[in-house]
């Protein structure tokens, strides 16, 4: 019977489906679809077929939400210090080096003024890419130097977050990046100037409980990690299992700790919308 | 005594029974010069147990089961408290106690985390780790106290803000997010002092002042040297190496100019004399209080903002 005898590997359903050229297509973690990168930029890196919001940093928000080539970025070279002189299981001077390396960015926020839609707007964005979006005295340094040039040029704040929480290896020093960032915020606060804070996945931690909490308008994107504690030490504290669809950006919104959702593809149009209301 | 002793007190422990021992003796045979020795010889042993604590033991003394927590401070240096409760909103958290008192001349609003002896205790005030509603009490004695121009006066000890569904639900991260804003602009003086573990924002979240005190043996920062070792090292058994990277201690944080001054403990640390480490803490308390009464409030709150935002290392 060998005349029927098939030669080559059969073809199933999940074989070598993942196997796709780098930098020409990504894979969608909700739904698995197989997306061009040209369309998933012109889509907002929004998945075009379930609406799952890819992870991107700093530089792909700024492209999203200012005008083109408004934005200016400020204090692009601040580097961190060493203060402790922290080791784990690597120098943290060597883990800094290597990811300033890697992911070309000089710390874990980008900070600068630009416009949307015409308006002028001072703006940090975190990018989870560098040390799981920690703060530590730079992140505090340059979003409170941002928050800075708001009062001063009498212009909107807009910090969007992405972060596991302060940074470990700058010990007490990224624990006070919490007040510091406050305070500016609290002095804002007092001049009538708007703060706009919007989360993404995730934003947890001692940025949750600093800054990204005490936007006059808290947004979210959809499906976000947001909290305080993260889910796996929660886990092991109460030693049950979690509920469906907890410490995401729906939870909060039906907690009251967000004012509402919005799809990145609506980012623009919305911040834009609210610094209209929040301004004389 | 001996119930809560750490490993590094032990020696001192055996030669103190020692003597204790002896001293039954004494009236029948003439020991006391050889009791005399000893003491001198404990004494010796202690400063230098005591002189050289690593930072994992300092971290111990600042947990201490039997070193005075607010209450105990609160009863020993003050009279007249009345404590307040309620955060007017959902309910009284226990971890978090708070109201007026007189500290001699003074009026004050005294807040602080308060932590059990027992485990009856320390269920009703859950270690010491509050909930929302009790960084929102603290906020409403505040205000309350900013409203009627009483100084605060906060005592941290907590082993973190609670990490539970519910806390999260009802907005942990929201609760210490508004303090920190809050208090940055509150316009009475408040005095900040670390009286046993000040765990990251669970700490912070009533942790913002004018001056920052540390008792000798306490420690703050960001994480806590178990959690950081579980997520540095993936495991729990680096605590001692991570207790050392964080440079945690009152000296350390003297050093790292975060806070204004260390306030000593008695040898071997706060238990060991409780009324002596309270008459210390209420006359750092006044000194601390005659100065910043002075500062107009305007200015008290423009130099908040200054003493926060000078804390950081970077390089430009």
């Amino acid at each position: 019977m060998g005349w029927f005898k098939r030669k080559k590997e059969n073809i199933s359903p999940d074989s070598k489906k993942t196997d796709i050229p780098d930098g020409q297509w990504s894979k969608c973690e909700d739904c698995g679809e197989i997306i061009h990168n040209k369309q998933l930029e012109f889509n907002t890196w929004v998945c075009p077929k379930c609406s799952y919001h890819f992870r991107i940093g700093s530089e792909q928000y700024i492209s999203i939400i200012f005008d083109k080539s408004s934005f200016k970025e400020y204090d692009k070279k601040m580097r961190s210090g060493d203060p402790l002189e922290f080791t784990d299981t690597k120098k943290y001077t060597d883990r800094v080096t290597a990811t300033i390396k890697k992911s070309g960015l000089n710390d874990a926020v980008k900070t600068g003024v630009g416009k949307i839609e015409g308006k002028k707007a001072a703006f940090a964005c975190m990018d989870f890419g560098f040390i799981g979006g920690s703060m530590g005295s730079v992140v505090g340094e340059k979003i409170a130097r941002i928050i800075d040039v708001a009062y001063e040029e009498k212009i909107a704040m807009i910090i969007i977050s992405q972060s596991g929480g302060a940074r470990m290896m700058e010990g007490a020093f990224s624990l006070m990046q919490m007040g510091k960032t406050s305070a500016r915020l609290a002095r804002l606060a007092d001049a009538k100037l708007p703060f706009i804070s919007v989360l993404t996945d995730p934003t947890t931690g001692g940025v949750t409980a600093s800054f990204a909490m005490l936007g006059d308008v808290i947004i979210a994107e959809p499906k976000a990690l947001i909290g305080f504690a993260g889910p796996r030490v929660i886990k092991q504290t109460i030693g049950r299992d979690l509920p469906e669809g907890f410490q995401r950006s729906e939870f909060l919104l039906e907690n009251g700790f967000l004012d509402f959702i919005v799809s990145r593809k609506q980012l623009k149009e919305k911040l834009s919308l609210m610094i209209s209301y929040l301004t004389n | 005594m001996a119930k809560n002793v750490l490993d590094f007190e032990k020696p001192i422990i055996e030669l103190e029974n020692k003597i204790e021992e002896m001293r039954k003796y004494e009236g029948h045979l003439d020991i006391s010069d050889e009791i005399k020795t000893l003491e001198e010889k404990v004494l010796q042993l202690k400063k230098n147990i005591y002189d050289n604590l690593t930072r994992w033991q300092r971290v111990q003394l600042a947990r201490h089961p039997e070193r005075p927590y607010t209450l105990d401070y609160i009863y020993m240096i003050t009279e007249n408290f009345v404590e307040l409760h309620g955060d007017r909103l959902f309910k009284d958290d226990h971890a978090i106690v708070g109201g007026f008192a007189s500290l001699d001349e003074y009026k004050v609003m005294i807040i602080g985390h308060q932590k059990g002896r027992d485990t009856k205790s320390n269920l009703f005030r859950n270690f010491g780790m509050p909930n929302p509603e009790g960084y929102r009490k603290a906020l409403r004695l505040m205000k309350l106290a900013e409203k009627f121009g009483k100084p605060v006066i906060a005592m941290l000890d907590t082993p973190g803000a609670y990490p539970g569904l519910e806390a999260e639900q009802r907005g942990q991260a929201e609760a210490i997010a508004r303090n920190l804003l809050e208090m940055s602009r509150l316009r009475v003086p408040i005095i900040i002092t670390i009286i046993g573990e000040g765990a990251s924002g669970g700490a912070l979240g009533i942790g913002i002042g004018d001056r920052i005190l540390m008792l000798q043996n306490t420690w703050y920062s960001v994480i806590s040297p178990e959690s950081c070792s579980s997520i540095l090292w993936r495991s729990w058994d680096y605590k001692e190496q991570a207790a050392e990277s964080l440079k945690l201690t009152a000296e350390d944080l003297l050093e790292q100019k975060i806070i204004d001054r260390i306030i000593p403990e008695p040898l071997g640390g706060a238990h060991k004399d409780h009324q002596v480490m309270a008459n210390r803490l209420k006359a750092v308390l006044k000194e601390e209080l005659a100065a910043l009464i002075k500062v107009k409030p305007d200015k008290l709150v423009q130099n908040r903002l200054e003493k926060f935002g000078k804390m950081g290392v970077f390089q430009e």
